[in-house]
């Protein structure tokens, strides 16, 4: 291989890498938070991509519809709750949140036509589609059976991924998209080029991960969540309940997934299903630091796309399976590791 | 044997084997091409039930190993044109193979890691099979030979029909006979967690392995079925999504039954087909919309059903239930156990540490045969730890135990219950879904040794009618003879502990470790309890026991260790603990 | 010793009436009553098993009850919740701690004035400094990981932890559990003195005489149910005490 050859696969590799490693902590954030291994991760990555796709092709995301929904859902079962108990001082806030936010949204995208605006406010407006997503499945699929073992909630998990492809597909069609490159800069180095949009996913990417550093050491929201992964009772004593910490952590996996969706869809054609491939991916990652190691789940993702990268070249027909068997002998590292047998 | 099914049940029975087997004579086509593939599907959910509702494990890779069994078959017979017959046994090695790979990689970690293994074997199974020269590529393997049965070649889907609902019939019957065996009971014991299966002597690692092996196996056959029904395979139907799907018709007709595994087929089956012809046409698409939907129903089952449909048609049907042979089976040879005043227990400055606290601090005693020795002390003393430092389920940190002359420290709690120590727990470790006797079953499981294949075609009867003998003898001894056949959640707290001690015993030990076993007991049968030691030690047993309630424990126990702080307070008579001023102290606190 | 049998009683935080608690078909506490005032401190001792670990995590809303319960004036309905008593100024210091082993000593702190910091109250900093006033070991391990600490400290940094929240009723479960005679001495002294912030407590305690020294009034929990009750100085002497822990027809 030469070297110019090599260089452009490790660029290839850390560019996806980065893309990971973002999953990726999200992943680890989800998993120590709620114990939900969160296979619908990747759906957030394409409905992120495929939203600012529509925006930018002018038409009415299909993820308006299912904003409206879920927020019809939560406002209806919210609402009885809060009956229940009787606090019906509580409902016109419920209503205002689930119901009249998500209308009012779509007012905008109907009112002004979002092809014509500037890419941040289409990019914000994708974000704000689709990020309370997140907060809104857990509030429906996973806050009702949050005290279920791993193993139930994992099998949750795949049974909101199927659903969340279903109406990707429906949504979104069969099709692909690829939006625009966010730049079209380019450097030179020596015999390298360097894309911009590449550029653009590292900086972002890194960006974020301090980001996501910062919030977990320095605010108390970020330390009430890292409190609850350690000590789900100890927290709840101190208020921070389950729910909020499952909402909070959701916001940021549905977040992360959503912008690193947007970030890729102008380096890679996204369809409604390919989330899946991504975030598994991301998962990989995630597995080789055990679900609960931040740097090292990072690294692995980024090892796993320099894998992908350099397999794709090597035997691009079997990139995926290599990729995927990875996970054998990391495991099997792993299970080495571990002295004892763990009780659930 | 006095397992016989109540009357009604064989009726039911009789009914569905009848319908089935008229079934290809008068229903049309399409029917029977439906109930084929059921029955092909409800195979590999058979195989998750075994592992999901009676193991507490699970799998979304499934479809590879239908994948598997059917490539096998597909491969060896168009390529090197050897018979069918021959592939059916090269594809399940291939399988077990594969299966035990998996699972030896994944089962020391947590649960939730073998799942996740399957969904990247699913997604390299598939990846693999699509690429593969040999294997077609994606477009698959074609010409594949139907199955020739004696002179009878089976080419319509109607002449299928039997041979599927055999295999799955065989496999349904297969599976409940090994549940109700020795082994079977190791498999479900995995879900009351391994710490007390592993202290009865199960081996934990190996009945994971069983389980996830069976289910792969179970799998590989529907698979081989598929080649030749369809003569022709490609990777589509073997790809995560329809491994998915296998998990979702498991859980939807009722993961821990194995008829809910033929139900969870049926509905699942029928329901995509319905859904496939409405949905198109509804949302004015074609696409897989079906998914929408059962993810949803799902969501729905796990939420408000998690038992799945089958269960709402059992409470219709009267139940079954494992009974103890009523004639004389044969006893089980028992342990020799040492004589009376010999030294069983020698605990030498036993130490454990959990980061920066001390739980256990050089901590030293012994226990004779023939005598109950007490361990108490105010909460948090660390007797608890010190229980689970002896018997292996925590190691020490440091110090030594000598059990019956050899050191079993750095041993496993599995060998040490083979060296005749058993034990009960402080927070009851039953499976509160099963009946009293099988749990105590569970206990006298080294003392059996037949295995998966014995059980699966009913060769282990004589020794599984010495074993329920034996849990019932154990049962009777404890007074619980009229609970015996009784959920043991559905017993009050202080008999579930009864129940524990029964499980212990049936282990034969010559050493019984019980951790607070009158917590909960009302006056009566506080006193029944202690009838029940006096009369085990009188038979040269040693006891070793946590207690709380002091009348119990002075009345009782022949001599005394107070531990208070991690480390030995006092030790002597009942009499002299009493009197002992220190102790007093620890109990009431301190006087300024 | 004060406050028990005075004429102008302070206000009832606290006042439950037939609490009655299960865990499936087993009944744990049956038909309990019991009142706790203003600035009062009152105690349940009694042996292991008893159920007191039970009766606080029945108060604190992390097991359902059936009976009476109410708080502040307000009787306790379906919407009962921990988040819902935190928010109103019940906190439990539990028998496990249930510390952030991760995390600083100063961060446990932090996360214990949580939830005053989401309604709006900016604080923290100075409850943090009286924390560390009542318990100056803290403030020497602030940066120290809790994982590390000595079981007193950690005891102190889960009561500094509770004490951040501005309690009206702290609910301490065993704070003695596992410590040596001198440092239970030092955290009976500290929960004395807390008396005269005002806040109500209710202090569960298998270290009877200890917890007779300090509190006011006195239940005694046997195996579910309340046997005995009364000013503490009166059962401090009373022999049926040293009965139901000891199974001794009195002292040797």
């Amino acid at each position: 291989m030469e070297l110019q050859i090599a260089l452009l696969l490790g660029q290839d590799g850390i560019t996806n890498g980065a893309i990971y490693a973002l999953l990726a902590l999200a992943l680890v954030l989800v998993f120590a938070v709620t114990r939900v291994i969160f296979i619908p991760q990747g759906e957030f990555v394409a409905f992120g991509a495929l939203t600012l796709a529509s925006l930018q092709a002018g038409k009415l995301p299909g993820t308006v519809w299912l904003l409206l929904c879920l927020g019809a859902a939560i406002a209806v079962l919210e609402s009885l709750r809060a009956a229940r108990e009787r606090c019906f001082r509580q409902i016109p806030l419920i209503l205002l949140i689930n119901c009249a936010a998500p209308l009012l949204l779509a007012g905008v995208l109907v009112a002004f036509s979002p092809a014509t605006l500037p890419l941040p406010v289409q990019v914000l407006l994708a974000l704000m589609l689709v990020v309370p997503l997140g907060p809104m499945i857990y509030r429906l699929a996973y806050q009702p059976v949050a005290d279920l073992t791993v193993l139930a909630l994992l099998i949750v998990s795949v049974a909101v991924h199927v659903t969340l492809v279903g109406i990707g597909l429906l949504f979104f069609g069969a099709e692909g998209s690829r939006t625009p490159a966010f730049t079209d800069a380019s450097f030179e180095i020596g015999d390298t080029v360097l894309q911009g949009q590449t550029i653009l996913v590292l900086v972002a990417s890194a960006l974020l991960i301090v980001a996501l550093y910062l919030f977990f050491e320095r605010t108390i929201y970020g330390k009430a969540l890292r409190a609850t992964a350690m000590n789900r009772t100890g927290a709840r004593l101190m208020g921070i309940s389950g729910t909020l910490a499952g909402q909070l952590s959701f916001t940021l996996a549905a977040a992360i997934g959503a912008l690193s969706g947007i970030l890729i869809s102008p380096l890679t054609t996204i369809y409604y299903d390919s989330g899946f491939l991504i975030g598994l991916k991301g998962f990989v990652g995630a597995i080789i630091g055990g679900l609960a190691s931040y740097p090292v789940a990072a690294a692995g993702a980024v090892l796993v796309g320099l894998l992908e990268s350099y397999s794709s070249f090597w035997a691009s027909a079997f990139k995926e399976v290599i990729v995927f068997t990875l996970i054998i002998p990391v495991l099997l590292w792993r299970s080495l590791k571990t002295r004892h047998v763990e009780a659930e | 044997m006095s397992n016989r099914p109540p009357v009604v049940l064989t009726l039911y029975l009789s009914v569905f084997l009848v319908a089935l087997a008229v079934a290809p004579l008068i229903l049309p086509e399409f029917y029977i091409t439906l109930l084929n593939y059921i029955g092909l599907y409800a195979i590999v959910a058979l195989g998750l039930v075994m592992l999901t509702g009676v193991g507490g494990l699970t799998s979304f890779g499934q479809a590879a190993f239908v994948g598997l069994g059917a490539y096998a078959s597909a491969y060896l017979t168009t390529v090197h044109g050897i018979s069918p017959w021959l592939t059916l046994p090269a594809g399940l090695l291939i399988t077990a193979l594969v299966a035990v790979t998996l699972g030896l990689v994944t089962l020391r970690l947590s649960g939730h890691f073998l799942p996740l293994g399957t969904i990247a074997w699913g997604m390299s199974f598939y990846y693999l099979f699509g690429n593969l020269e040999a294997l077609g590529g994606h477009t698959g393997i074609a010409g594949i030979p139907s199955l020739q049965l004696f002179d009878l070649e089976l080419k319509s889907g109607r002449e299928y029909f039997y041979l599927i609902w055999v295999v799955l019939l065989a496999a349904v019957f297969a599976t409940r006979n090994l549940l109700d065996s020795r082994e079977g009971r190791a498999v479900r014991a995995l879900k009351g967690g391994s710490v007390m299966a592993e202290a009865m002597g199960v081996n934990t690692p190996r009945a994971k392995i069983v389980a996830f092996t069976i289910a792969a196996l179970f799998a590989s056959t529907s698979g081989w079925l598929y080649a030749h029904l369809q003569r022709f395979v490609n990777p589509t139907p073997f790809s995560l999504a329809q491994g998915i799907e296998y998990l979702f018709m498991a859980v939807v007709g009722g993961v821990s039954h194995v008829w809910g595994a033929i139900l969870g087929a049926g509905l699942i089956t029928i329901l995509k087909q319905w859904l496939q012809d409405w949905l198109p046409r509804l949302l004015g698409q074609s696409g897989n919309f079906e998914m929408i939907v059962f993810g949803l129903l799902m969501i729905f089952v796990l939420h408000r059903a998690r038992d799945g449909v089958w269960p709402m048609i059992q409470r219709f049907l009267p139940r079954r239930t494992v009974r103890a042979p009523t004639g004389g089976a044969a006893s089980l040879p028992r342990r020799p156990l040492p004589v009376a005043g010999s030294v069983v227990l020698e605990v030498q400055n036993a130490s454990k540490r959990f980061g920066g606290l001390v739980a256990n601090d050089k901590v030293s005693f012994d226990v004779k045969a023939g005598e109950v020795m007490a361990l108490i002390g105010p909460n948090g003393a660390g007797k608890s730890t010190m229980f689970n430092g002896i018997s292996g389920v925590d190691p020490l940190s440091a110090g030594a135990v000598v059990f019956r002359g050899a050191n079993v420290e750095s041993l496993s709690a599995r060998e040490i219950a083979r060296r005749g120590m058993s034990r009960t727990f402080q927070h009851v470790r039953l499976l509160p879904a099963m009946t009293v006797i099988e749990n105590v079953a569970i206990g006298a499981h080294l003392r059996g040794h037949k295995g998966v294949i014995a059980a699966a075609c009913r060769a282990d009867r004589a020794e599984e009618a010495r074993l329920l003998h034996e849990a019932a003898r154990q049962i009777e001894r404890c007074g619980l003879g009229e609970q015996m056949y009784e959920a043991a959640g559905s017993l009050p707290l202080g008999k579930q502990r009864i129940v524990e001690i029964a499980r212990a015993l049936a282990a034969d030990p010559c050493l019984l470790l019980l951790d607070e076993p009158a917590a909960g007991l009302r006056y009566l049968e506080k006193q029944s309890l202690g009838e029940l030691l006096r009369r085990l030690r009188a038979e040269g047993m040693a006891i070793l026991l946590v207690e709380h309630d002091m009348d119990f424990v002075m009345g009782l126990a022949d001599r005394v260790v107070v531990m208070e702080f991690g480390h030995k307070l006092a030790a002597g008579l009942p009499e002299e603990i009493q009197r002992n001023p220190a102790v007093v102290e620890a109990y009431l606190g301190g006087v300024e | 010793m004060n406050a028990a049998i005075d004429p102008a009683e302070p206000e009832i935080v606290l006042d439950a009436a037939g609490l009655s608690v299960a865990y499936g078909k087993v009944t744990a506490l049956r038909d309990v009553s019991l009142k706790v005032r203003k600035g009062e401190i009152v105690t349940v001792i009694g042996p292991n098993g008893a159920g007191k670990t039970t009766l606080l995590s029945a108060l604190i809303g992390l097991l359902p009850v059936r009976g009476e319960l109410v708080y502040l004036g307000e009787r306790q309905g379906p919407g009962r919740s921990v988040e819902k008593l935190v928010r109103q100024g019940m906190t439990l210091v539990p028998e496990k701690r249930e510390l952030f082993a991760e995390m600083s000593v100063e961060d446990n702190l932090l996360m214990g004035a949580f939830d005053r910091y989401r309604a709006g109250h900016r604080d923290e900093l100075e409850t943090m400094d009286q924390v560390f006033d009542i318990f100056p070991r803290l403030r020497e391990r602030r940066q120290q990981m809790a994982g590390t600490l000595s079981g007193g400290e950690r005891q102190m940094l889960a009561m500094g932890r509770a004490l951040m929240a501005k309690p009206k009723l702290l609910l301490l479960d065993e704070p003695s559990l596992g410590l040596a005679p001198l440092i239970i001495k030092e955290i009976f002294r500290t929960v004395a003195r807390l008396r005269k912030t005002g806040v109500a407590i209710l202090l569960v305690e298998q270290n009877a005489r200890a917890a007779l020294q300090v509190a006011d009034y006195g239940y005694v929990l046997e195996t579910g149910d309340l046997s005995l009750a009364g000013p503490s100085r009166d059962l401090a002497n009373d022999p049926r005490v040293i009965e139901s822990y000891l199974g001794l027809g009195g002292r040797g």
